[in-house]
């Protein structure tokens, strides 16, 4: 077990690696940063300055090295918008999209693992059918419309929450039912089809055979084995809530990680938008260690080759 | 006293996607404590649907009709579907499936599955239970019991997750058992011990049991008493010897024609025609009547009666008197094994072949290597069958592929008429040898039609026009007696055997000298099983065929080897003649596969010793 998880850590660093690599060239050779930085109408002496202020002047793999070296320190650099640290920029939002995204993960589980489970017990009926309905509807619905009508429904029509802002929890439930609504399908429909296959398999039959029925055989039984693909979808889900909050976060007002990327981009922010995509792809190789580690705990046969 | 359980007249039907499918219909059972019965029938016969109805695990859309069902003495089907799982599954009536390999649950430990539901139900306290798992699973055989219990199942191997369900079914020491083909997807020294198990257990601990397979033997050599299913319905029941020695209905007469004898020399196997009827209608004639060699006009027109005694009864309108004279009138041809002489030109020849595969548990994990075939070296003379025996993980499908020129060994080298393999075209390779496989419905393309199937190696070879290749499929269609009207359908539209059919017809259309069969058979019924085994002696004997046959099966050696080899962990352990190797096996290993074999116990012992009931 220690085995396996060192082993997919030691990847998970090398994506972390390449990933880094990646943002760093797409933002320094698609353009010119200092360029910019300086605006449409700006001289190109004004340019050259600014250039050399930065350092953006110096050859690639010296600035990519400077960087690596920084961020191994924790030092992402200074926000060229900001005036302050990026780390500490996001660090100040992290917690607003940490809330979203966490929250946003319970709405799917809440809504997407008993509806799937519904459906797969009573295949082709009334409730498999409406849960499909839903699933297919959801899929449909763009986000920032269903944010936009959520808004109108329960905040101006009945004022329920409020409309904007990230000051209470309150604040918090549109944005999370909107944000984990767009989950909702596929982690419903890939529990329907685990475990509508899980309850025609072998050793279910075998349970049944030993006098397990109903809840007892689905909780002892079926479900462990049903959500073991679900596991690692949801955690690929976790990571888009992170890296996805930006439009949900922008229609809400919520002060979060998405909002900064959305104003890092407009005010060609480069060391902020550089450490964004740095921390979302971590996010995501994080969510995948981690749900490989959870799928290897809940499988033996992962476990014990 | 009255009986532990009685079934009368049930029926299941199930919903497919365009009919009803009538499985069973009116079987009727009744078994004694203590009793052992067995229930025989090919598939489709209903045997399993039946046990399953019995433990209420139909699929769901399935329809269950009786007019009565007791269990000792309590009405059965007066108990709800809660209360039956609580009280009776698992803690007076248990089972044992087919599928070791999938029947445990992959995410718990051996010890978690065999102690749970008896705590659970209260029926031990987990202390007991845990105590009383070790010593059924010690009894059942298994090496380390305790430490077995922490394990997984895709830690055990096949046979030992048997014996494992075979513990977990007795850990409340039901009154009744039902153990469906329990030994069916294991080897064959394996099955012989867990049907001995089986019988051990079920004596000490006086409980009923219901043996279900497809194998006469099997259930002849283990049980009292023998019901016969046959599309559904059981059409014949008596005593396991009685039934045995002098059935009276021609269907089970039939089938124990159609079964590979081990005692004396090979006989024609007499295969029955046709295939068993599927009942998308319940029957108003009776169901045998288009395979039976005995039929009559009424047979065809009404239901046959059941006749003879509560002992022996049997669904069929022939009278003693005429049956014996049937049994008769029927003569055995004795086939002569002809011995293959040794200085008779080899088709094949392997040399010292080494097959070695390399695993390695993840990316950095240690290489570890098997070799599955050691050092081999085996010819196939002209005109010979040559059997390849041994169990899974023998080596011996390697070897077959590697004889067959589709995978190159490690070391050593393969000549084909004396030709190296690495000399040979693909082209001249076909031409020389075409391989036969184990599964008729996964091997054959389901969406191309039996002529498009069949001619495909000519095309692949550019030989003849569409005319001569087309006159070319219908020629090996006769010769594989496949009816020239199928040539234009799908494999989907064919029963197993004329799917095999059409394998050996692919294969035979380029008129090679050998053939290579992985256990051509091991996938059909026996009554299917008779009709590939005689075509195959056939073929052999008039195209004068080289045949090198994969199977696990002594009697399928028995009937039609002239040579046997054994391999045991890929090496050749012994060879010789088949008289030699079935009468006086040198080594070890093969007499310990000659005595798993299930063959007819001689009939008076067993007389003997059911009458001391």
């Amino acid at each position: 077990m220690l085995r396996y998880i060192l082993l997919r850590g030691v990847l998970a660093l090398a994506v972390a690696f390449t990933v880094s690599l990646a943002a760093f060239l797409l933002l320094n050779v698609a353009t010119d940063p200092a360029r910019a930085i300086a605006g449409e109408d700006a001289t190109p002496e004004v340019v050259q300055t600014i250039r050399v202020r930065y350092g953006l002047d110096q050859p690639m793999p010296v600035r990519y090295a400077q960087w690596l070296g920084g961020v191994v320190q924790g030092d992402f650099g200074e926000s060229y918008y900001w005036h302050k640290p990026v780390a500490e920029l996001v660090a100040e939002r992290a917690g607003v999209t940490i809330a979203l995204a966490l929250a946003a993960m319970a709405v799917t589980i809440l809504i997407a693992i008993p509806l799937g489970v519904l459906a797969a017990l009573n295949p082709n009926s009334w409730i498999d059918r409406t849960a499909l309905g839903v699933a297919v509807s959801a899929q449909a619905v763009p986000n920032f419309w269903l944010g936009l009508i959520m808004i109108i429904l329960f905040s101006v029509t009945f004022p329920i929450f409020p409309v904007s802002g990230d000051a209470t929890w309150m604040h918090f439930v549109l944005p999370a039912f909107v944000l984990g609504a767009t989950s909702v399908p596929a982690v419903m429909r890939l529990t329907r089809t685990g475990l509508i296959e899980v309850m025609g398999a072998d050793y279910i039959r075998t349970a049944r055979s030993k006098g397990y029925s109903g809840a007892s055989l689905l909780w002892r039984h079926a479900l462990r084995n049903a959500l073991l693909p679900v596991i690692s979808v949801l955690a690929v889900q976790l990571g888009q809530k992170f890296g996805g909050s930006v439009i949900t976060e922008s229609i809400f007002a919520l002060n979060g990680l998405g909002r900064l990327a959305l104003e890092s981009i407009l005010g060609a922010d480069i060391p902020t938008v550089q450490m964004l995509i740095f921390v979302f792809a971590i996010v995501f190789v994080v969510m995948n260690l981690l749900a490989d580690i959870l799928n290897a705990a809940l499988d033996p046969r992962i476990r014990i080759g | 006293m009255a009986p532990l359980l009685e079934i009368r007249n049930l029926s299941v039907s199930l919903e497919l996607p365009n009919a009803r499918l009538h499985a069973v219909r009116g079987a009727t059972v009744s078994l004694d404590r203590g009793q052992t019965l067995g229930i025989v029938g090919e598939s489709g016969s209903g045997k399993s649907m039946t046990a399953l109805a019995l433990m209420r695990l139909l699929p769901r859309g399935a329809e269950v009709n009786l007019d009565r069902l007791a269990f000792d003495s309590q009405d059965l089907t007066a108990v709800p579907d809660a209360v039956f799982a609580r009280e009776i599954l698992g803690r007076r009536m248990a089972m044992i499936f087919q599928e070791p390999m999938t029947s445990l649950n992959p995410v718990y430990t051996i010890g978690r599955q065999l102690t749970e539901a008896s705590v659970r139900q209260g029926v031990l306290s987990a202390k007991v239970a845990h105590q009383r798992a070790i010593a059924l699973l010690d009894r059942t055989g298994i090496p380390d019991p305790a430490g077995r219990m922490s394990q997984y199942p895709h830690q055990l191997s096949g046979g030992q997750r048997q014996r494992v369900m075979i513990a977990m079914a007795l850990m409340m020491e039901p009154e009744l058992l039902i153990a469906d083909e329990p030994t069916t997807a294991l080897d064959v020294t394996v099955q012989a011990q867990i049907l001995e198990l089986l019988a051990g257990l079920q004596c000490e601990m006086g409980m009923a049991m219901i043996l279900i397979s497809h194998d006469l033997a099997v259930v002849s050599e283990h049980t009292d008493r023998v019901a016969v299913m046959y599309g559904g319905e059981m059409i014949e029941e008596g005593r396991a010897a009685e039934v045995m020695a002098a059935a009276k209905h021609p269907y089970t007469q039939a089938l124990l024609k159609a079964i590979p004898r081990m005692d004396g020399p090979p006989v024609k196997l007499a295969a029955i025609p046709g295939t068993v009827p599927s009942t998308t209608s319940i029957p108003k004639a009776c169901i045998f009547a288009s395979r039976c060699d005995f039929v009559r006009d009424v047979c065809r027109s009404g239901r046959p009666p059941v006749q003879g005694s509560d002992e022996h009864w049997r669904r069929c309108i022939l009278g003693e008197t005429e049956l014996a004279t049937q049994r008769q009138a029927s003569p055995v041809a004795a086939m002569v094994r002809k011995a293959v002489e040794a200085s008779t030109a080899p088709v094949i020849e392997a040399r010292d072949i080494v097959q070695v595969f390399q695993s390695r548990r993840g990316l950095f994990g240690p290489k570890k290597e098997i070799r599955a075939v050691d050092g081999v070296n085996l010819t196939l003379k002209r005109g010979e069958t040559l059997a390849l025996v041994g169990e899974s993980g023998s080596g011996k499908s390697t070897l077959a592929r590697v004889m067959l020129g589709l995978s190159l060994p490690t070391s050593g080298s393969v000549l084909m008429r004396g030709k190296t393999l690495g000399g040979m075209s693909p082209r001249e390779r076909a031409a020389l040898v075409q391989p036969v496989f184990q599964d008729p419905y996964s091997s054959l393309n389901p969406r191309r039609t039996l002529a498009e199937i069949i001619v495909r190696p000519l095309e692949l070879r550019g030989d003849g026009n569409s005319q001569t290749r087309l006159a070319r499929v219908r020629e090996v269609m006769d010769m594989v007696r496949l009816p020239q009207r199928l040539i234009h359908n799908y494999p989907a539209q064919l029963s197993g055997g004329q799917r095999q059919r059409v394998a050996i017809a692919r294969a035979l259309v380029t008129s090679p000298e050998a053939l290579v069969c992985d256990e051509p058979t091991s996938a059909l019924d026996v009554s299917v099983q008779a009709q590939i085994l005689n075509l195959l002696t056939d073929l052999q004997a008039n195209l004068g065929l080289s045949c090198l046959v994969i199977t696990h099966d002594m009697g399928v050696v028995h009937q039609i080897a002239n040579r046997v080899a054994v391999m045991l962990k890929g090496k050749l352990v012994e060879e010789g003649s088949t008289d030699a190797v079935l009468n006086h096996s040198s080594h070890e290993y093969t007499r310990t596969l000659l005595a798993a074999a299930p063959r007819f116990r001689a009939e008076e012992t067993r007389l003997e010793f059911s009458g001391h009931e």
